[in-house]
Formats: C-alpha cells, structure tokens, sequence
C-alpha cells in the first residue's frame, strides 16, 4: 500500500470539509473493499476521511413503513436489526449473506452502494425497494444512481449520508454465489409495493445492476412464479467471463427470479 | 505518522506508526503478538482475525489508525489462566492439523458462540458452517473445527 494521510471525521460536514484540503483523498467507511484495492495498488488516495465513526452516518430508524439506513451501518447491524426485520425481513437476510461474518463486522451499505461493484448485492435491494440514496447536497433515485460498472451518479468528493425506503408488503432476495469467491454469479431481488412490483438484478448484468421490466410486468399481473414461464433477459446484454458466459447467467436470472418470488410468497 | 493508541489484550499501548499501517502489522510488528496471523493478505483466509471492540474483524483489512481507542483481543488474550473453553475443545476434537488458521478460527469461532448467545438463536452444525465462510483451513477438511465449536458453544 502506498502511503497516504488518515483523518478522522465526527460528523458529515467535517468529513467534507477535511476531504476538501486534500490532494487526492478519498471517504473510508468500513473499507472491505477499499483496504484490499489499496493493497493491490488498484487505489492509491493520497488520504483517507474515515467516516465510519460518525455517529449521525450510523442506525437504523423504522417508522410505521419508512426505513432510514444511515450510510455507515454495517451489514451486520442490517442483518441484526429487529425492528427492521419486522418490516422488511429480505432486506435483513440479504445483509445476513454478504461476504463473511468478520467483513459484516466492517462492511458499510453506503460503501457498498458507492462502490457499485457488479457482483455486489445491495445494488440489487435498492431498486428493487426503490430506494431513494441521500447525500449531504441531494437525494438521487436508486434508478439514477446505478449508472454503469462501478459507476454512480455521485460527484467526486459526494458523500451518501443515508438510504431511505418504504418497506414492500413483500419481498425476498436469491444469491447464486460464486462457488470461489461467493460473490453473485446472479442475484434477483424482488419486491411487491405499493407501486407495484420491481425485480432488482445484480451480478449478471453487462452494466451492473439493473431492473428486469419484462419479469415487473409479468409478476404485476400474477405474483408466483409461474408468471415468470417463457420469461428470459437478453443474453447478449448480460456479463460473460470465465465463470460463467451470458446465456448462463440469463438462465440464472430467470432461476434466481423465480426463486425469490416463492421465497416472497 | 500517527500516535495510535488502544487496549490490546487489556493492556494500553501506544505507538507511532505510518498512517497506512494495518491493524495486523501494528499487532504483529509492533507489539510482537505473533499469534494473529496473515495468510492471505487479501481479506479471504481469516488466520487475522481479531476481537475489536468484541466484533470479529479481519485485522488485514482495518487501519491501526481506525482502531484508535478500541478494546482489541487477540488469540494471546482469550486464556484467563487456563485455556479458553474454545482453545480446549480444538485440542480436544483435534481441531487442527498445521496450526496456521487455528488462532483465527478460535477467534471466529468464539465471536459466533457469543452473538449466537446474546440472539438466542441455535448454533448447529449448519450455521457454523455458514459462520465459517470467511476462514479456510487446508488441513482438516473442518470436521473436527466444526465439532470443536459446537463443543465449546455447549461449555460457554
């Protein structure tokens, strides 16, 4: 790793503010993924603005159907959390299956989320549940924020302070996960809410993570899995690599799909 | 370079170190607690985990600046005197073979005894397995890892 300046932030605005004096810094929260890139030389910030001990970054606030994540939060407080999982319980076992215990310890969902990587599985939640990513400046659409392979709507220097959701009347999240890595080859995240229902995709897609319309539309009509019958996505738009080519992990869409639905059921 | 300080096994230490130094160098090289090991280097093996702040953590992928003022314990730190109920039941299911994963696995291994507990959930052999995801050995084949676990969750 190259050398670099830490600096710890109390609150959003410090944060800022010390990432603002620096040549080429970037915001650290729990660094699962940022330490190991670091290490391997694939990022070299010339300083890191911790914000993972920002006390109002952390939590979860749960009222009456709005959830409110704060960027912060671990994936293992996700998981943990029981007034979360009172309601919106996938969200809580989605969390429960990221990486491993020691790297839910750390692991944040803004980090995540601002990460993008194409086989993370928050990315998958927050269109599904229609998530709204807060940062300190605006609020962004999941389906604005997502725009391409660890790409994101957000500024340089645009630190997410928070997720909020309404929790769907149902949901379920399916992982086909690398048998190696245990990254999603292929997960679908599918929520039914008031607006309907959305299909969230992560692992597979070409560009990232992305909406499966055709299987929203189909599962508005009829909510089982059956509905899904004759439904695919486009294999040439899906990844293909050595794990696994794009008419693979388009059959893998069509199962993970079909699972969640009856896992929602 | 920073002054880190924190509390290892119950003890305050302090330590100017580069910024960029890791939790697992700065226990390794600096304290000479070389029980904590590195195997991987890249967050995956688990022979670095750690208790920070009573949370399981890889210390390979945590700054030593980050765990400013925390309480951190170590594999050297488990024993009150006589073995950890953890350490004993590997040595007595034979829970290991080469030894290089072990210190991490009785990390691991006690961490998921403890939240498992403070939850009130069940700790059977197929959570202990799903809890063991992020710590390989090569050795064992982790049968005897997975029944020391459920061996010393029944004493803790």
């Amino acid at each position: 790793m190259h050398s670099l300046n830490y600096h710890k932030a109390s609150n959003a605005s410090e944060a800022a503010r010390l990432l603002s004096g620096t040549e080429d810094g970037k915001f650290l929260a729990g660094g699962q993924t940022l330490i190991p890139a670091m290490k391997t030389r694939l990022a070299a910030p010339s300083d890191l603005v911790d914000v993972s001990g920002a006390a109002e970054l952390r939590g979860i606030n749960v009222s009456g159907r709005e959830v409110t994540i704060g960027a912060a939060t671990t994936h293992a407080e996700v998981a943990a959390n029981g007034e979360l999982r009172n309601v919106c319980p996938s969200i809580c076992d989605m969390a429960a299956n990221i990486g491993d215990p020691a790297v839910r310890h750390r692991g944040t969902i803004g980090g995540s989320i601002a990460n993008n990587d194409p086989a993370a599985d928050y990315p998958a939640a927050m269109l599904a549940l229609g998530a709204t990513i807060k940062t300190v400046s605006r609020e962004i659409a999941a389906d604005d924020f997502f725009v391409g392979l660890f790409e994101t709507a957000l500024y340089d220097d645009e630190l997410i302070t928070s997720i909020g959701f309404t929790a769907p009347a149902a949901g379920a999240y399916a992982k086909f996960p690398n048998p190696a890595s245990r990254y999603a080859m292929c997960g679908v995240f599918v929520a039914k809410g008031d607006g309907g229902v959305r299909v969230g995709v992560t692992g597979a897609g070409a560009d990232g993570a992305f909406r499966a319309g055709d299987f929203e539309a189909a599962l508005d009509g009829e909510f089982s899995a059956e509905a899904l019958d004759g439904l695919s996505v486009r294999a040439e738009e899906m990844l293909s690599d050595i794990h696994g080519d794009g008419v693979y992990r388009a059959n893998l869409v069509s199962v993970m799909a079909r699972r969640a639905v009856a896992a929602a059921n | 370079m920073s002054t880190v300080s924190m509390t290892v096994n119950g003890k305050a230490v302090s330590a100017d170190v580069e910024d960029r130094t890791l939790l697992v160098d700065y226990i390794r090289e600096h304290l000479r607690l070389t029980g904590t090991h590195v195997g991987c280097d890249t967050s995956q093996c688990g022979t670095c985990v750690v208790h920070v702040d009573g949370k399981a953590v890889k210390s390979c992928t945590m700054l030593a600046a980050a765990a400013e003022g925390a309480e951190v314990t170590t594999i050297e730190g488990v024993a009150n005197g006589d073995l950890h109920p953890m350490q004993r039941a590997f040595n007595d299911n034979h829970g290991l073979q080469c030894g290089f994963c072990t210190p991490g696995m009785i990390m691991s291994g006690i961490d998921m005894v403890n939240r498992y507990k403070a939850e009130g959930r069940e700790l059977d052999e197929t959570a202990i397995r799903h809890e063991l995801e992020g710590n390989i050995c090569r050795c064992t084949g982790y049968h005897n890892i997975v029944k020391s676990i459920a061996q010393a969750a029944s004493e803790m």
